[in-house]
């Protein structure tokens, strides 16, 4: 396969509504924006560009069938090859992989990737109820179909088995809430406490208002170069960025529908079949795990995904990364819910399962020189969604994963103070990054590797 | 101390408006002018009625409206799906019914919740639960009642329940629920 570099994209605020644009004019404010960081112009890039490939979720929300058609041909890109793909939560994510794949393949140089999702159409409520609809609708819609429910099922089991605290799941909304201060993509720029977020509704016990990430409008679009590309975009004039970025790895993972399908598998399964090389190297961790077992914890159960895990695992031995918490520089996850955000800590093997919640709260994931308004026990690490993520940027979902890519170009160029007017959230000296793509209650799961080329 | 919202719930509905306003006069300046409009928004209703099936599964719905709650088993390995599947997903095989009404069951994991879908709102607060049974491999979603929505605890993970079925079946998964046994 071929060296794979993004090189460029563009966000569009994401806001609660955007009635002043169609969904093809709000995404044209992403595209613009990628190709103008290129340097080019709109028609020397559409000569340009090979293909792309679409990004939204339902259907429903703009009840519109063929959307990505529509897109395709307000960004003037036909006849060029065109598809869409479509995952859930994870449509983003796996959009990119789509792209990174037309051109790892060689069946394209310049391939854009882009994604939008306009939820403000209808009213909240019947926007969860579209939104369950991505649950088996004979057995699951039907009793209560509701994913902040689902969520907070699986969290009351992590709670139960681990220990886990609201409190804790309180430190990711404030983490990531005061990232997005800095962030002026983001939908909710406010500065929270652990206390206001205990004190917000309750939506489904123990997840508040605060704990879960809202429905918004917007667009995202990235461009991903083999290196004939990155040849045709320099001699077309570009300014492609130095450092380049390479997508080193890739990782997809998947489970089912029903959450009450899920494995409840032994120890031995466990180890052979999805803990980490780092996890089954260690002894102490090996018997961390023993004891977790004999005291009746199973895997992944409905506490944890384990098609994150596999796409992780994945992602991780094919950018040669053995210890996530201390390679990676940054990590951009899914974070529809600060419950979910702590279970794919676990997942992606920035600590061990069931340390998530402890996690969360020792520091290790936070920006180092953002004030958290409180005292972290540990220094960062590697900060986990400094973005914002989707708590507080929102989650346009078929946009959501390209969101996190375009940021997580922007970190390991190094540029983000040139799109965000704030140095706060640039990472020192990014080398290497993830961003983590996740649908339903964890059916579909993409992981991606992003790489500053020396 | 409680919050009070700032803020009245938005909602769709309103007037009929006949006549929107538009330039008298459609010179450049005036068409210029159109660029810095708001945009119109419209009402769209949208409503489907499916005649779904419940194919290979049906029999749990015909069971459920006669008060038995069935599963699914898989004959060789015994692996057992309190969600019925039609075949088992390691061998591939077909799996056969098994009545699991009167088997011990207790809430693995729950929820309350306090909001929903559209379809459900009426109904929150609501005790949303997975259930695992003796001996069965998968859990079972449903409603919970029986149980005080204000007062949720981690203690109820655990708590042994029974299966209730309703009189008069809908022929939809909630015809069963579930209480404290």
């Amino acid at each position: 396969m071929r060296p794979v570099y993004a090189v460029s994209g563009g966000v569009s605020k994401f806001a609660k509504a955007r009635p002043d644009k169609t969904f093809q004019a709000v995404l044209k404010e992403a595209y613009d924006y990628a190709i103008d960081d290129l340097g080019l112009d709109f028609p020397t890039f559409t000569a340009l560009v090979d293909g792309a490939v679409a990004s939204y979720f339902s259907d429903h929300f703009t009840r519109q069938l063929m959307a990505g058609i529509m897109a395709q041909d307000y960004l003037g890109l036909c006849p060029k090859p065109g598809h869409r793909v479509e995952g859930g939560g994870a449509t983003g994510g796996l959009c990119f992989q789509e792209a990174w794949k037309a051109i790892a393949s060689g069946h394209m140089d310049i391939c854009l990737a882009y994604g939008f999702e306009t939820m403000s159409h209808v009213e909240t409520w019947k926007g969860n109820e579209f939104i369950a609809l991505a649950s088996d609708v004979s057995w699951d819609y039907p009793v209560g179909g509701f994913y902040s429910g689902y969520y907070a099922m699986m969290v009351t089991r992590h709670m139960k088995e681990f220990g886990t605290t609201v409190e804790q799941m309180a430190n990711v909304s404030v983490k990531n809430h005061i990232n997005a201060y800095h962030n002026p993509y983001a939908q909710k720029r406010n500065r929270y406490t652990i206390q206001d977020v205990r004190e917000a509704p309750m939506v489904a016990w123990p997840l508040t208002r605060l704990d879960i990430c809202v429905m918004s409008d917007g667009a995202a679009a990235t461009i991903l170069a083999s290196e004939a590309g990155l040849e045709k975009l320099r001699k077309a004039g570009a300014s492609v960025a130095d450092p380049l970025v390479r997508v080193s790895g890739i990782g997809r993972g998947t489970d089912a529908m029903r959450l009450s399908d899920r494995p409840h598998v032994d120890y031995e399964t466990f180890i052979r079949d999805y803990a980490t090389g780092q996890e089954k190297d260690d002894d102490e961790t090996l018997s961390y795990y023993k004891k977790l077992w004999d005291h009746g914890t199973r895997y992944p159960g409905v506490h944890s995904f384990r098609a994150g895990r596999t796409a992780g695992n994945m992602a991780y031995k094919q950018a040669g990364i053995t210890d996530p918490l201390h390679e990676l520089d940054f990590v951009e996850l899914h974070d529809a819910y600060t419950s979910s955000e702590i279970q794919t800590y676990e997942d992606l093997g920035l600590c061990r399962y069931g340390e998530g919640g402890p996690f969360a709260a020792s520091g290790k994931a936070h920006m180092p020189g953002v004030d958290y308004g409180m005292k972290l026990p540990e220094k960062p690490i590697c900060p986990v969604n400094p973005s914002g993520g989707l708590i507080a940027c929102g989650h346009p979902v078929g946009a959501t994963g390209l969101m996190q890519a375009v940021f997580a170009i922007w970190q390991l160029q190094g540029t983000i103070k040139k799109h965000f007017d704030d140095t706060k959230l640039q990472v020192k000296d990014a080398k290497r990054g993830a961003i983590h793509s996740h649908a339903g209650t964890g059916t579909y799961v993409t992981v991606t590797i992003l790489e500053r080329e020396e | 101390m409680a919050k009070f919202p700032k803020q009245r719930p938005e909602t769709l509905g309103g007037y009929i408006v006949h006549g929107v306003p538009f330039p008298v006069e459609t010179d450049p300046d005036s068409l210029a002018f159109l660029k810095r409009m708001t945009p119109l928004q419209i009402e769209q209703d949208y409503s489907i009625t499916y005649l779904h099936s419940y194919g290979q599964d049906s029999p749990w719905f015909a069971a459920a409206s006669n008060k038995h709650l069935l599963a699914t088993q898989e004959a060789d390995s015994g692996y057992t799906y309190a969600t019925p599947r039609g075949h088992d997903m390691y061998s591939g095989e077909e799996t056969r019914w098994i009545d699991i009404t009167d088997r011990p069951a207790k809430i693995h994991a729950f929820t309350v919740c306090f909001f929903g879908s559209e379809e459900f709102l009426p109904e929150t607060p609501y005790v949303l639960a997975l259930i695992e049974f003796e001996d069965v491999n998968t859990l079972f979603l449903t409603r919970v009642l029986g149980l005080d929505p204000q007062a949720a605890s981690l203690d109820w993970i655990g708590m042994p329940v029974e299966p209730k079925f309703l009189r008069n079946s809908k022929l939809k998964p909630t015809d069963v629920y579930f209480v404290p046994a």
